[in-house]
């Protein structure tokens, strides 16, 4: 699947498409298919999201989604050696996620 | 230390407010990011892996007390409590907000520093030898060129779009603590037979994708010429210096491509014909700059005796202190590698400690390192153990300079949109691992050094033993390098062979300390070995 990320204009926050706003949480990513285009130009154009750009992902055993390639994962979650400044601080298993 | 005058104070403070109202104008939608995007860059605003990524200029590494003191509440007002010291002797944040970034670039600028080509294809921070006015094996105190340097390289109209990126390193010791023939342009200060001051120019030298160390092209420049000469080697550059292709653009591949004698001969018909336009700053300037770096007042008469009762604060003396030109101080170097940190990081609290050392113990001075340590450069030999007792209670006690745990690392993937693979992890487990089997202190002095990517901020390719993350079908994957020195025998290392995953990397590095453990000759560093018994004995090793 093709998801949609970027950054917010003003907080720099790694932010992910939802398929009406942009959500911090990956799980909440949505597929754009072939209308990731259409849908950064958009969301760029109404300064909602800085920097678009559209990545591989995959279903996790769990049915979440999980960015194919490592460094969108560590996008996804924060610093690997950090565990207390990512979105999950208080998961052990987060950190396995990424890796 | 140097102190802003009128104009600097105002070009810094205009500087600020330009980007204040240019960061509106993106905030309102009056300017796109590709607009705006060379904007927040030339202020040193990156946009990373994470959230935007401050660089802040430290001048040649020097920070006073009052500086280290406005470093730290800016980590705690803008960031998340911590900063990033790097390679290039300045500091990093990680999680700055766009519409705050005015705001803090004002608090900057109220503590007389920016974050003003800090990025960009300009000159960048100009950066020197962290004991400079302090050590005793320098000619002259080389802050005062930098100075020169860095007022001659601020806003050069003509060197603001170079072909690539430019650095500049300027030492005045025979030792080379800063790299100095792995910059753009290296600078050493020396003196002549007839003992006036002057500088060697080594230039063409650089890390990333084609290391190079930088020939020497002068071997004497006279100081009332330095910044003519530094211009004609610049103009040469951005004249001749490659804009079609990014991988080629550097000076280095310029100096290589033309031979050092063509590029030279080109330097010095530049510098004749400059000669002729009388752009050298009148001497009285460079005096003038030279007040503000004139030694502290000294006591005299003071014992060089030290208590070494505790055996924890013999082992720090031992190894984090050096020797001062001055009778009864000492040079005092905080590790930022604490075992299992994150080399180069720094707290709120921590910062305020340091800047609190620096101003109690250290003439209200302190120094960022290229090896991402701080130094308290003055510091009375008395005062040694109440420093150490400080530090430890901080976690700022790592007795460890310039062993396998006083890891060079940069950011990686953790933090970097162009890593392929995580340093720090590597480095927190390499340190670990030599921490827990007690080899530290057996294999002596021995430089390790870590990049995420090609581009070589952290050093790799001169660590005696560097270590460079690659993406092997989207899996993290590490190369193994030795031989490598960034010292006087600079040297580039080499490649061992096949990569290894993270854990093997760890393994990798072991195997090759066990050689030089078991081949060293008397006195002889890992480098020493590597360099007597050759890579094979490594490989033979390292990959059984
Ligand atoms: S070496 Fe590469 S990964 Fe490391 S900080 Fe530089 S650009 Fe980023």
């Amino acid at each position: 699947m093709k998801i949609l990320t970027g950054n917010d204009l003003k907080s720099g926050a790694v932010t992910w498409w939802t398929g009406y706003d942009w959500s911090i949480h990956v799980e909440d990513a949505v597929d754009v298919g072939d209308e990731a285009d259409a849908i950064a130009a958009r969301e760029e154009g109404a300064r909602r999201v800085n920097a678009p750009c559209a990545i591989d992902a995959e279903r996790d055993a769990k049915g979440g989604v999980r960015p194919v390639h490592i460094k969108d994962r560590i996008r996804a979650l924060g610093p690997t050696v950090r565990p207390d400044l990512t979105l999950k601080p208080a998961d052990p298993e987060a950190g396995n996620w990424v890796i | 230390m140097y102190r802003y005058d009128h104009y600097d104070q105002a070009m810094v403070d205009s500087r600020v407010e330009e980007f204040r109202d240019q960061t509106r104008r993106r905030l309102e939608g009056m300017l796109s990011e590709d607009q705006f995007k060379p904007l927040r860059l030339q202020n040193g605003l990156y946009l990373q892996l994470h959230a935007y990524m401050l660089r802040v200029a430290i001048p040649y590494g020097t920070l006073s007390g009052a500086q280290m003191h406005a470093l730290a509440d800016i980590a705690g007002k803008y960031d998340r409590g911590y900063g990033h010291f790097t390679t290039r002797q300045n500091i990093q944040y990680n999680w700055i907000k766009l519409d705050e970034a005015p705001d803090l670039l004002a608090d900057l600028a109220r503590v007389e520093m920016h974050a003003i080509q800090t990025s960009g294809n300009c000159i960048r921070n100009i950066s020197s030898d962290q004991y400079a006015g302090a050590i005793a094996d320098e000619i002259i105190d080389p802050r005062p060129y930098a100075e020169l340097l860095r007022q001659w390289s601020s806003f050069h109209p003509e060197f603001l779009a170079l072909p690539r990126k430019f650095k500049i390193a300027v030492i005045a010791s025979q030792t080379d603590r800063a790299a100095m023939k792995l910059h753009d342009i290296g600078i050493r200060m020396v003196r002549n037979d007839a003992g006036e001051i002057g500088a060697a120019f080594y230039v063409g030298g650089g890390m990333g994708r084609t290391p190079m160390i930088a020939p020497c092209i002068r071997e004497f420049v006279p100081v009332d010429q330095l910044i003519t000469y530094s211009e004609a080697c610049l103009r040469v550059y951005n004249r001749y210096g490659r804009r079609d292709n990014k991988y080629k653009a550097r000076i280095k591949i310029l100096v290589h491509e033309l031979g050092r004698e063509k590029y030279t001969r080109q330097v010095e018909e530049e510098f004749a014909h400059l000669l002729t336009q009388g752009i050298e700053p009148p001497l009285a300037e460079l005096k003038r700059i030279a007040t503000f770096f004139a030694d502290p007042p000294f006591e005299t008469g003071l014992a060089d005796d030290v208590d070494r009762s505790d055996p924890g604060f013999a082992l720090w003396l031992d190894r984090n202190t050096l020797p001062h030109k001055q009778p009864g101080y000492a040079i005092a170097v905080i590790s930022l590698k604490p075992v299992g940190g994150i080399p180069g990081d720094a707290s709120v609290e921590q910062m305020h400690l340091m800047a609190d050392l620096a101003t109690r113990y250290s003439f209200d001075e302190c120094r960022v390192t290229h090896a991402q340590n701080i130094v308290l450069p003055h510091v009375r030999k008395a005062d040694l153990f109440a420093i150490w007792q400080q530090l430890e209670a901080a976690g700022l006690g790592a007795a460890n300079l310039d062993t396998v745990e006083d890891i060079i690392a940069c950011p990686g993937l953790d933090y970097c949109s162009l890593a392929n693979a995580r340093s720090i992890p590597v480095a927190q487990k390499i340190s670990r691992r030599f921490s827990d089997t007690g080899k530290t202190a057996e294999l002596g002095e021995l430089k390790l050094k870590i990049s995420g990517c090609i581009n070589a901020c952290g050093h790799h390719h001169a660590g005696h033993i560097g270590i460079l993350g690659v993406d092997r079908k989207g899996t993290e994957n590490y190369q193994l390098l030795l031989g490598g020195s960034e010292g006087d025998d600079t040297s580039l290392g080499k490649i061992t062979g096949p990569g290894f995953d993270e854990d093997g990397i760890v393994d990798a590095v072991e195997r090759a300390t066990d050689v030089y453990l078991a081949r060293r000759q008397e006195g002889e560093r890992f480098l020493d070995t590597y360099r007597r018994v050759g890579i094979d004995a490594f490989k033979e090793a390292i990959y059984g």
